[in-house]
């Protein structure tokens, strides 16, 4: 290991500068002696970056890449003294989520070559890491996470005890079922890292100026104008906060705030002397998550820390603090990671303390980073919230966050990161400080599903045969819930969905819908369009169902985390028209949806209106009244191709009209149901949801959606060059319906999503939802395949041969499940409703 | 309740010893089931015999050093063979610990007469003129001392008219003796009290009683022993005699919130290197290697002065007579008593009961006394009895930060004082101190961390068995009139 490396976790010697723009100086030169020899401010630049750790010099190598001139990046203390100097420097590809293993892998390989390119020590060595499995659930997680990363091209394999204990001879193997080894997983010296990117950008002439602070980021129509700093302002087109610990400060120091939802916690881990039986350099990270610890080779000793029940928050009241430093190491707070690393390398019991670090790190909500522009205002981006992966992600998100900022959009889906995920909701201290204590659980627990044990004695006497990734325990319940939908009635609260207003004086509603949408909503009032709003890509920015209420009224509803996206995607687009207007009225509305062949009867009931398709086709909305209530907008649709309605209620009314028709529906065999039961409906039934299914690189052609778009009008609409194209040139993959065969739904694991496909034995794809489907008594998995490239690496077009013409296999955690490949759904299962309905009115007739 | 079942054991071994050893082992079984027994009943057993008094601060004559107290004792004999005193006399409170040996007799009735040599041994010579005035006439006697007593303490009635006469005539002879006027010292009062309450158990032993009771008991309670520690607390100072082992702790509060313990007596006992020396020398040379051997007292007594223990204080002569002059038909062995002379008994008394006295000046940092008999601290150190008395009583758990000579520690001995201190950052369960010492001393786990299940198995330990892994506990906790709190 590099000599120079280390120190600098805990000696800052961040102490570079420039004499002139873009010209770098030695970086030994510690400027101690004032602010004389500040280089001056700039009065204007392009691009001003707040922030000098890891996270936003990447964002600056990056845009310089891109070609972006006139960079300035600010650093209130000095490069690298927040979070980034005391990084652990586990540079790991096995994260939960394929795009940030995308991150991770580019990461890797940037920081790999940057040594070359800058001359910049990084302290790269390839170590390798094992992620350890003290029981069959943890095992069938890693399993599952390896099959993922094989698609994504990341070498990784699944080991037996015996070899974890080959690969590291320190590990106590006797509690392990097995391991998951990522051989070109790494360690690295972050503050080097930053260091080598800051040279690299600097090169490309970015202007780095440390000790100059960000007091306010000066907002002008809702587009950045300027940033003031303590030692003047800089007036720019793009603001980029990357401010780590203090994001959420900075961002409400602008005139518009801004909401960074993150919240720091400490984190603590220990520094050994070196040992005295030394270590191969080359010895694999260990990452234990059942024992909640993780350890790697630091200078001869070891470096090991972990993540703790009993997390403590801090900086809520917002301490501002030029660089992390002087914080309290507290070794009571640190015995259950010390006792979990004793328990996992014994043998190190006799290592001395080198010193316990504690590093403050941001977490988000949902542990995933915030990354992309902000809702409120244009110009503004955001990279924080790293979730103490910063050095991990910075590389991959740096270019992702430069090519948004480049292009418009990054090159891959990042949807699961934009920070407009987030709502007001989730911008609360308070919220975010309770929440950090409960998000830093499942960080080590399962993967996508984690395992609650909601009783912790039966799970003890029950580990072998946990559940968590076999059926589960509410199979019977879901099962009668959706029996009830497919015969009787349910109720299903979906308050949550995202609703708007869209109205106009004159047709500009209608005007801005119909260049929004790809589908057509120059439709009678009353009736309901499905449609997306395509990007010029022809990707889905939203699935979502638009109501024509009045001749310029539109009622818009999509999925729930669509309400900031959404928003932000309207407003960027709607002209600056004061006739025109938009509204968020999610909170205004309660939606119950009532799925089932009796939901009619108990409408009727409570409306004394004959609610029959006949008297109320499909797809339909008509404001009536229901029980006492008034103005309550029916919708003959379900979300779930099932019949049925759903009910806007007034806010109000909810209560009254939600008891009506729980009395009225007994008879009818009414009962309370849930999103398991509505997933596996529509599931079924082939329908994708956006956020699961479509994605913002998903065009209507690729999933069997060209009826909803109005290619035989001539409007011109978003996206319509690029789907024209499109048809043209034939799609390179294509979103179908596998239904598992030869899976014993009882015995074998269940698939849920991310599982890799194989058509006669080649990669073709993953899946993107799954669910049992009790009709066919089979599981289906909706996703994307595509074709092996062609002969010059060029993607080919994809056929209904090749879809229906081949072998699929769906690989569950290592295990491959031949499987049916579909393009249409099974039309029994809509013509056994209707059957199943003359029956039931027959049998009505007759009387229970 | 005591004699019975000493019969029934003797009718046992006597008869069949093959069924007793049978139904003996079925007992065992039984009890292993109830092993782990529930919070509920390890609380009821360690709470049965426990006592709080809190104390008025003023009593209508002076202001009260002492705020309040806490006692508790665990019996690991059957029946128990520690004894407990509180008392508030004219110059203060007093308490005792005793631990009988050889039975229970002689600590139960130094604990019922021993506080009342002492209170009558400082009293005034005017107060003590008024007592025996009333006593002539037949009046109600004015209190001596205002007693504490658990439900669980109990006096021998038989021998109270006795032992009121021998307190009169050790009264009447302080009014004869002209320098008594203001009363004793608490130092001279203590010493004197120890001694002259030894004096009359010998005493009483020898001279024709007459009841047969009062006669057994008389010999019993000479025959048995038992140590004694007794503490004087007045307004400004507290005085410990102590004879044997048991021990007096303070406890004292640092400036850094911490606590430390001054011992406030010596335990007489071999360890004791003093108290050897004081034995040996009052013995021919020849003895020397006789005289404590196996760190034990003629290679017999633990304790090196005791009360009671005629067998190291008469001749052998004496002994044997006054055994033999028991009623004929009087069942020796169900009285504990038997025809036995230690070892290299050649030039007795080696047995005294001269109590070491110490003084301390109450200052605003002293918080508490414990007082304790040995099984307590068989478990502890002192410096960990007043730790755990004195974290119980802050409440605040306060701990140091890791300090930087602890820093330099290798990881699996820094892992072993991490779990220690996270035993002692956990809450308290017992808002009595002496039950919360009583607790820790069974329930300890290896890193001091409070352990249900070690607590369980030692309570659950059948009678057979308890005295070999535990000894018979006494704790009394005192608090202090602090300022501070």
């Amino acid at each position: 290991m590099a000599p120079g490396l280390l120190p600098r976790l805990l000696l800052p010697q961040m102490g570079f500068r420039l004499a002139g723009r873009g010209l770098w100086t030695s970086p030994q030169c510690l400027a101690v002696s004032g602010d004389s020899q500040l280089p001056p401010v700039p009065g204007q630049a392009r691009v001003v970056i707040c922030g000098g750790g890891i996270v936003g010099t990447s964002v600056a190598y990056h845009l310089a890449k891109l070609g972006w001139t006139d960079i300035v990046l600010l650093e209130q203390g000095r490069l690298g003294a927040g979070t980034t100097r005391l990084c652990a420097g586990i540079l790991s590809m096995a994260k939960p989520i394929s795009i940030e293993s995308q991150m991770a892998n580019y990461s890797s390989s940037l920081y790999q070559q940057l040594e070359e390119e800058t001359g910049v020590k990084t302290g790269y060595v390839k170590t390798g890491s094992l992620c350890l499995a003290q029981n069959q659930d943890r095992f069938i997680s890693l399993k599952r996470l390896a099959t993922r990363l094989k698609v994504l091209g990341i070498n990784c394999n699944i080991i037996k005890p015996k070899e974890i204990a080959k690969l590291h001879p320190l590990v106590n193997i006797h509690d392990l079922v097995g391991a998951l080894h990522l051989p070109d997983d790494a360690v690295v010296s972050s503050p080097d890292v930053n260091h080598a990117l800051a040279v690299a950008a600097a090169r490309q002439g970015v202007q780095i100026l440390d000790r100059t602070a960000v007091q306010q980021v000066v907002v002008e129509k809702g587009h950045v104008m300027a940033v003031e700093t303590d030692r003047g302002s800089i007036e720019c087109e793009y603001f980029v906060n990357c401010a780590g610990q203090w994001a959420y400060e900075l961002g409400q120091a602008s005139e518009v705030k801004v909401s960074v939802p993150l919240h720091g916690c400490e984190h603590f881990y220990l520094l050994t002397k070196p040992l005295q039986e030394p270590l191969a350099p080359n010895t694999p990270v260990i990452i234990d998550m059942d024992g909640r610890m993780y350890a790697r080779l630091w200078q001869g000793g070891l470096l090991s820390g972990g993540f703790e029940k009993n997390p403590k928050p801090i900086f809520t009241e917002g301490r501002n603090q030029l660089e992390i430093q002087n914080m309290q190491e507290d070794w009571d707070h640190f015995e259950p990671m010390l006792g979990a690393l004793l328990r996992r390398m014994p043998h190190i019991e006799t290592a001395e303390i080198h010193q316990l670090v504690n590093c403050p790190e941001s977490f988000t909500p949902d542990m995933r980073c915030l990354m992309g522009e902000t809702p409120g205002v244009s110009g503004y981006y955001v990279l924080a919230g790293m979730n103490s992966s910063g050095l991990a992600f910075a590389g991959g998100a740096g270019k992702y966050l430069a090519e948004w900022m480049t292009y418009g959009y990054p090159s891959a889906n990042v949807w699961p990161l934009d920070i407009k995920r987030f709502g007001n909701l989730q911008s609360s201290r308070t919220f975010l400080r309770h929440r950090v204590m409960e998000v830093m659980q499942p960080r080590v627990q399962t993967h996508s599903f984690e395992f609650l044990p909601y009783d912790f004695w039966r799970y003890l006497l029950s580990l072998d045969q946990s559940k968590t990734f076999y059926k589960p325990d509410w199979f019977d319940i879901v099962g009668a819930e959706v029996k009830c939908c497919k015969e009787a009635v349910c109720v299903i609260d979906m308050s949550s969905f995202t609703k708007f207003e869209l109205t106009s004086t004159g047709d500009q509603a209608l005007e801005l819908l119909q260049y929004l949408c790809a589908n057509d909503l120059d439709v009678p009032v009353g009736h309901i369009v499905h449609t997306g709003m395509l990007n010029e890509r022809g990707g889905y920015e939203n699935d979502c169902s638009v109501v024509r209420l009045s001749k310029n009224s539109f009622f818009i509803i999509s999925p729930t985390d669509q309400q900031v996206h959404c928003w932000s995607w309207i407003k960027k687009h709607m002209p600056n028209d004061p006739h025109l207007h938009l509204e968020d009225v999610s909170w205004k509305y309660t939606a119950l949806n009532l799925i089932g062949p009796r939901a009619m009867d108990v409408l009727a009931e409570l409306s004394y209106v004959s609610m029959t398709p006949e008297h109320f086709p499909s797809m339909f909305c008509k404001e009536m009244s229901v029980g006492y209530a008034n103005g309550i907008r029916v919708m003959s649709m379900t979300h779930t191709g099932e019949p049925g309605f759903m009910l806007y209620i007034p806010i109000e009314y909810a209560l009254h009209v939600y008891n009506e028709v729980m009395s009225v529906g007994q008879k009818y065999g009414i009962r309370n149901s849930g999103y398991y039961a509505l997933r596996s409906l529509r599931i079924e039934k082939f329908f994708a949801f956006w956020g699961q299914d479509l994605d913002t690189f998903t065009t209507p052609l690729e999933c069997g959606r060209e009826f909803r778009v109005k290619f035989d009008k001539d409007t011109n609409f978003l996206g319509r060059e690029a789907l024209l194209q499109q048809r043209q040139e034939g799609v390179f993959r294509r979103f179908v319906m596998l239904v598992l065969e030869d899976h014993d739904t009882e015995l074998d694991l269940w698939p849920w999503w991310g599982e890799p496909v194989y058509r006669s034995g080649q990669l073709a794809g993953t899946t993107t939802s799954s669910a049992y489907s009790y009709t066919l008594e089979r599981h289906v998995c909706l996703g994307f395949v595509s074709p092996p490239p062609g002969p010059e690496g060029l993607p080919m077009p994809i056929t209904p041969d090749f879809i229906n013409r081949g072998d699929y296999e769906v690989n569950i955690a290592g295990q491959r499940y031949p499987a049916k490949a579909k393009l249409y759904p099974f039309s029994s299962l809509f013509t056994q409703q209707k059957r199943r309905k003359e029956d039931m009115e027959l049998s009505n007739l007759q009387g229970k | 309740s005591w004699s019975p079942s000493r019969s029934d054991q003797s009718f046992c071994t006597g008869e069949e010893s093959g069924v007793w050893t049978r139904s003996c082992c079925h007992f065992s079984t039984r009890e292993d089931l109830d092993f782990q027994q529930s919070q509920v009943q390890i609380n009821s057993i360690l709470r049965s015999n426990e006592q709080t008094v809190n104390v008025p601060e003023f009593d209508g004559r002076a202001l009260s050093a002492v705020r309040k107290f806490d006692s508790n004792h665990l019996p690991a004999n059957t029946p128990n063979e520690d004894r407990r005193s509180a008392a508030t006399c004219l110059q203060g409170m007093l308490f005792g610990v005793f631990d009988g040996h050889g039975g229970w007799a002689c600590a139960q009735a130094v604990s019922e007469r021993l506080l009342y040599y002492i209170a009558v041994a400082m009293m005034p010579k005017q107060i003590l003129e008024e007592l025996d005035k009333c006593m002539d006439l037949g009046r109600p006697i004015p209190p001596i001392l205002q007693w504490y007593k658990h439900h669980s303490d109990f006096n021998y009635r038989e021998s109270a008219p006795l032992y009121i006469r021998h307190l009169r005539v050790f009264w009447q002879e302080l009014l004869d003796n002209e320098e008594h006027d203001e009363g004793m010292s608490p130092q001279e009062a203590l010493s004197c009290a120890f001694r002259r309450l030894d004096a009359d158990i010998s005493l009483e032993a020898q001279v024709p009683l007459s009841s047969d009771l009062m006669k057994s008991t008389a010999i019993q309670v000479a025959f048995a022993g038992c140590t004694a520690c007794v503490a004087h607390v007045g307004t400004d100072g507290i005085h410990v005699a102590n004879t044997g082992d048991c021990r007096a702790v303070l406890g004292v509060q640092n400036n850094d919130g911490s606590w430390s313990a001054v011992p406030l007596s010596k335990d007489h006992n071999s360890q004791n290197q003093d108290e050897l020396e004081r034995i040996r020398a009052q013995h021919p040379p020849s003895e020397r290697d006789t005289v404590v051997t196996d760190d034990r007292l003629l290679g017999v007594l633990m304790p090196l002065r005791a009360f009671g223990d005629v067998r190291f204080k008469w001749s052998v002569e004496l002994q044997q007579s006054i055994l033999a002059s028991l009623e004929s038909g009087v069942d020796l062995d169900s009285l504990n008593l038997y025809q036995y002379t230690p070892p290299n008994y050649l030039t007795p008394p080696y047995l005294e009961v001269t109590p070491e006295i110490t003084y301390h000046k109450l200052r605003p940092q002293d918080h508490f006394l414990i007082l304790g008999t040995d099984g307590l601290w068989d478990e502890f150190s002192s410096e960990e009895a007043v730790r755990l008395v004195g974290e119980h009583l802050s409440g605040i758990h306060l701990q140091a930060p890791v300090s930087p000579s602890e820093r330099k520690l290798k990881l699996g001995q820094m892992h072993e004082l991490l779990l220690k201190r996270r035993a002692r950052a956990s809450p308290a369960l017992d808002t009595n101190a002496a039950t919360h010492l009583i607790r820790h001393a069974l329930g300890t786990g290896e890193y001091g961390e409070s352990s249900q299940e070690r607590l369980a198995s030692m309570l659950a330990l059948p009678e057979d068995l308890a005295r070999m892994y535990r000894d018979d506990i006494t704790v009394t906790v005192v608090h202090s009139h602090n300022k501070s709190h």
